[in-house]
């Protein structure tokens, strides 16, 4: 091999990394297409069906402020807050899942996993039954103890640097306990039904009207562009921190910004929806094997997030005979995953 | 083409928590040379290297590129100038070679408008140079040791910078890999004029390649130099603790160390 060094590149060579290139862009762009396309279908499947069946154009008046006798109701109030909200949180816990496991380079190190979301979720508990605190307020003590939750684990898997699988192994461990405030808590109001006691267990968006909906939104709106404007750098922690910062990414600012973004999405989505389970975790490796391996995962994966959510509450309210909240679906789906993922990686004698 | 570019060390000193690694060390890094530098394990030249690359914080001293201080540059500009290759980068699972090169045109590229001819033309060129065009499209996880080494040097080498840092870079490969990678920087030495500065701990490899050897010793400046000047049996006793003989390589006219172990003391003697 003696290659002449040159700054200009052979055609044959640069036609074949056009084409990659292109070819790469055009996939992602083909599955970005079809998952928001999915969703809007699925979304408008949503305001549809139910106890009555409203046809779409009746769906579209009401969508638009026409007042439909009978749907203005059932589709106005009842539907479409619940919609929007599995659309909202399904994006807030996707985009939080991917940032985290893009930037731990591990699919396990999700926030659902590692405590963060049960945190949010025994905090918004907390303050709703011992505190009687409402609104906006919860999602804010949410908030607060999610990030409290995230230092707490990072601290106490730090020991001259964090390894991955100490983190993850001391996350669920917190996690557990947080998991058991919840129960607890939720055990002292016995006034509580069993719906409003499943939505911090395992997340439901049974009674979802407008006010819980539009924190999550507004959080949404503010949050994901600061997230996505950060897709390419975060994306790059990949190939290694040291590889990221050779590359011109300032890592700790960076880590800084995409942790308080995270937590701060799954403290809005958790204190609206409950702890919609696993979907955190599953949409980044969902996203990966659509997209490929290639460029961020954070769009793919809040798309896959609204999606998973919309179809999961589908499911749960309509195909299984009893109505089950989206979280017991989820739940379903994540549970065996999470086991392969495990017997997976202590196969390939990963460190976790 | 050379480029002038100026790395200085000035009164360097680096460690973690109360444990001091390189203590007050002064290194001048010769522009458009090959600077190798070599010691005992552990003895803080990888610590050095990532504090070069700001990778790591002077506890004082500091670290001088063109007379501006790395550690408070602004990082793609210092990215464009300077690129670091670690010792042990991680490839994601299934991630394409020409997606990987691609990623060390990041320094180079905005939020928006991002991808342009000339990054199209990077790559491809930095893939031309390593002898890997043939593998844009195989997944990095797929390729030999050897193999995987060069795509990393071209990951570098699409970024373009003028000064390349590479942190023991021959590590874990056979020895015809070794030397391969060693001629490929080489090339990229004397075509681009890139200054290069690796750590390596092959003694006898970097006296071969390097123009400016660089010997450390617990922490500190032990020899610089070019290889004849640097590579005794003094420095060889005082870095390595190592008894040794040094001869001129046949093949490069370089100095070549050769160990004297407790079995082996010389026929004809030293």
């Amino acid at each position: 091999m003696n290659p002449s060094l040159s700054t200009a590149p052979s055609t044959a060579t640069l036609r074949a990394v056009t084409r990659g290139r292109v070819r790469r862009t055009r996939r992602r762009r083909t599955v970005i297409v079809a998952l928001a396309v999915l969703i809007v279908v699925v979304f408008a499947l949503t305001l549809m069906v139910g106890r009555t069946f409203y046809p779409p154009g009746d769906v579209l008046r009401v969508v638009l402020g026409h007042d439909v006798p009978g749907a203005s109701f059932t589709v106005g109030r009842l539907r479409l807050p619940r919609a929007a909200l599995a659309v909202a949180a399904g994006l807030c816990f996707g985009l939080a899942g991917s940032t985290f496991q893009t930037m731990l380079r591990n699919p396990l190190a999700s926030p659902d996993i590692i405590g963060i979301s049960s945190g949010a979720s025994a905090a918004a508990t907390f303050a709703i039954v011992v505190l009687g605190l409402s609104g906006p307020t919860v999602s804010v003590v949410a908030i607060v103890s999610g990030l409290a939750i995230s230092t707490l684990v990072y601290a106490l898997a730090y020991k001259g640097g964090v390894a991955g699988t100490r983190l993850i192994l001391i996350g669920i461990g917190v996690a557990a306990m947080l998991d058991s405030v919840t129960s607890y808590v939720l055990d002292r109001a016995p006034e509580w039904d069993l719906q409003e006691a499943l939505r911090w267990l395992t997340g439901s968006l049974n009674g979802t009207d407008w006010n819980r909906v539009v924190p999550v939104v507004i959080a949404l709106a503010l949050i994901a562009p600061v997230l996505l404007s950060r897709a390419n750098d975060l994306s790059l922690f990949q190939l290694g921190d040291d590889t990221a910062s050779a590359l011109g990414v300032r890592a700790n600012l960076t880590r800084l910004i995409a942790v308080t973004a995270a937590v701060a999405l799954i403290a809005f989505a958790t204190a609206a929806a409950g702890p919609i389970a696993f979907v955190a975790f599953l949409c980044g490796p969902i996203a990966a094997r659509l997209v490929g391996p290639d460029g961020s995962l954070l769009l793919p994966s809040a798309l896959v997030g609204a999606l998973l959510v919309l179809v999961a509450d589908l499911v749960g309210q309509f195909l299984l005979g009893t109505r089950y909240p989206v979280g017991v679906v989820t739940g379903v789906l994540g549970a065996p995953y999470l086991v392969y993922l495990i017997v997976r990686t202590h196969r390939a004698g990963g460190s976790l | 083409m050379t480029t002038d570019r100026t790395l200085l060390v000035e009164d360097l000193t680096l460690g973690y928590r109360d444990r001091t690694v390189i203590d007050s060390l002064d290194l001048g890094v010769p522009p458009g040379r090959i600077t190798a530098i070599v010691g005992a394990n552990a003895c803080g030249k990888s610590t050095l290297l990532r504090s070069m690359s700001r990778l790591l914080s002077p506890k004082e001293g500091r670290v001088l590129l063109d007379g501006r201080e790395v550690h408070r540059m602004p990082s793609k500009e210092l990215a464009r100038t300077l690129g670091l290759l670690p010792q042990s980068p991680i490839a994601p699972e299934g991630i394409t070679v020409g997606d990987l090169v691609g990623r060390g045109r990041h320094p180079h590229q905005r939020v928006l408008s991002r991808w342009s001819r000339e990054d199209d033309e990077a790559v491809a060129a930095a893939l031309d140079s390593t002898g890997t065009a043939d593998l844009v499209d195989r997944a990095v996880d797929e390729l030999s040791g050897g193999q995987r080494q060069r795509v990393w040097i071209a990951m570098a080498l699409a970024q373009r910078t003028d000064l390349l840092l590479l942190d023991e870079p021959t590590t874990f490969l056979d020895v015809s890999h070794q030397v391969e990678v060693l001629d490929l920087l080489t090339d990229l030495n004397r075509t681009l004029g890139t200054t290069i500065v690796l750590v390596l701990h092959d003694l006898n490899l970097a006296a071969r390649y390097a123009d400016h050897l660089v010997a450390l010793a617990d922490g500190r400046l032990y020899a610089e130099g070019e290889p004849e000047r640097v590579l005794t049996p003094e420095t060889v006793e005082a870095v390595f603790g190592l008894r040794s003989r040094i001869i001129t390589d046949p093949t490069s006219g370089r100095p070549m160390m050769l160990p004297i172990g407790r079995y082996h003391a010389s026929v004809e003697t030293v």
